[in-house]
């Protein structure tokens, strides 16, 4: 791919959705390009980016940032985090949050839906501790396209069996053909809302829990700052923060503090400083 | 070094499923079909089974509820890994006493999220 190239691609996906991308990543822009030029009856990737440079079409912009900032997810992704959830930081709203019974969770870069339903079903094999709560769920991905296979929560036997025990596919599963369906039960307790990063938060409320894991590592360093910051403007002094396993808070904002032994999940510093200040 | 047992009764899918497993660091015996596997399983009980259901002279479900009735056949943990792909399948694998169920096609990732959802990693 020539410089040029290139950089009307970069500059594009970097207006677009924030998304920096290397030229070690060349490779990407042309694996997940080159099908939508094939789509589209070109040639070439080199015809695509043509049509791009010439005219600019909105629908076609959108369908580039579409495929390269798609990401890859699976159900219970690293495991650890969705442990943490149901066994430190659920119990620990349980009592906090014992006089109104309301819990809001975002799972800001929710994709193709894992993630959300990881947490919707653990709640839902907690039922019984949880009857008159209001929990909330909310689903934010840049992309519409993965979030209306979010929605439908169809997917193939290779993505169900990517974290999920078979047990949890035997019970909130239905087969759909090659297909697998995730039960209606666990979808309506997830909301999907296209959202970008990049944009203000301020519409979407507070958040007890915020789940933000392995999208900051396609930003800059001060989009990732401000990122952080404003996720912190968004919680209560308790909330809880979850960020990728290979991600981190250091040298990025002051905001947060990782949990000692916990790894991916982070307090406010706010918090953190009135439970030094109590003790 | 845990040990886990190969059933399958296709050279290739025994041979792909090794060399996985070994990366993973486990000691491999391998068996064509249910009843070698139920003669190695006497001679040594491994940690994991990795079991086809389809196999000629005993297929992988017998041999499973063979295994659980046979003294410290419930030890080995059993995961199947078959193109059986149905609920009537893997409800009654389940029952059976298996521990884990794999669709083929299957690839590393797959086998590694199974086994450590197991405790197997």
């Amino acid at each position: 791919m020539r410089k040029e190239d290139f950089e009307l691609l970069s500059t594009i996906l970097k207006e677009r959705s924030g998304l920096v991308l290397s030229e070690d990543k060349v490779y990407l822009l042309e694996s997940r390009l080159t099908p939508i030029a094939r789509k589209k009856g070109m040639e070439t990737l080199d015809d695509l980016i043509n049509e791009v440079r010439l005219r600019r079409k909105e629908d076609l912009l959108r369908e580039i940032t579409d495929a390269m900032t798609t990401n890859e997810s699976f159900f219970f992704r690293d495991n650890t985090p969705f442990d943490l959830f149901k066994e430190h930081v659920l119990p620990g709203l349980l009592k906090s949050r014992a006089s109104n019974k309301r819990i809001r969770i975002w799972c800001a870069a929710a994709s193709t839906g894992q993630e959300p339903y990881s947490l919707a079903i653990i709640l839902k094999e907690m039922e019984a501790q949880l009857s008159g709560w209001k929990i909330e769920i909310l689903g934010t991905d840049l992309t519409q396209q993965v979030l209306d296979k979010a929605k439908a929560g169809i997917y193939s036997q290779f993505e169900v069996q990517r974290g999920l025990p078979i047990k949890l596919l035997m019970k909130y599963f239905t087969q759909a053909g090659e297909m697998w369906q995730i039960s209606e039960d666990i979808r309506k307790m997830v909301t999907y809302k296209p959202y970008n990063l990049l944009d203000n938060y301020a519409a979407l409320g507070k958040f007890d829990v915020i789940f933000c894991r392995n999208v900051l590592i396609y930003f800059h360093q001060e989009t990732k700052s401000d990122i952080l910051d404003r996720l912190r403007v968004q919680m209560p002094e308790d909330g809880t923060l979850f960020l990728g396993a290979a991600e981190t808070v250091l040298g990025l904002s002051d905001k947060f503090k990782p949990v000692p032994g916990k790894r991916g999940m982070y307090n406010t510093a706010d918090h953190v400083a009135q439970i030094r200040k109590a003790g | 070094m845990r040990s886990c047992l190969v059933v399958d009764d296709s050279k290739v899918i025994r041979k792909v499923a090794r060399r996985i497993l070994e990366e993973l660091d486990f000691d491999i015996r391998e068996a064509v079909d249910g009843q070698d596997a139920l003669d190695s399983c006497h001679e040594i009980l491994p940690d994991v089974v990795l079991l086809d259901w389809n196999m000629p002279v005993m297929n992988g479900l017998d041999f499973l509820k063979a295994l659980r009735a046979s003294e410290g056949g419930d030890k080995p943990v059993v995961v199947f890994c078959t193109t059986e792909n149905d609920m009537s399948h893997i409800s009654a694998a389940i029952s059976a006493g298996a521990d884990e169920y794999i669709m083929k096609p299957f690839d590393r990732e797959i086998i590694e999220s199974k086994f450590s959802q197991v405790g197997l990693l």
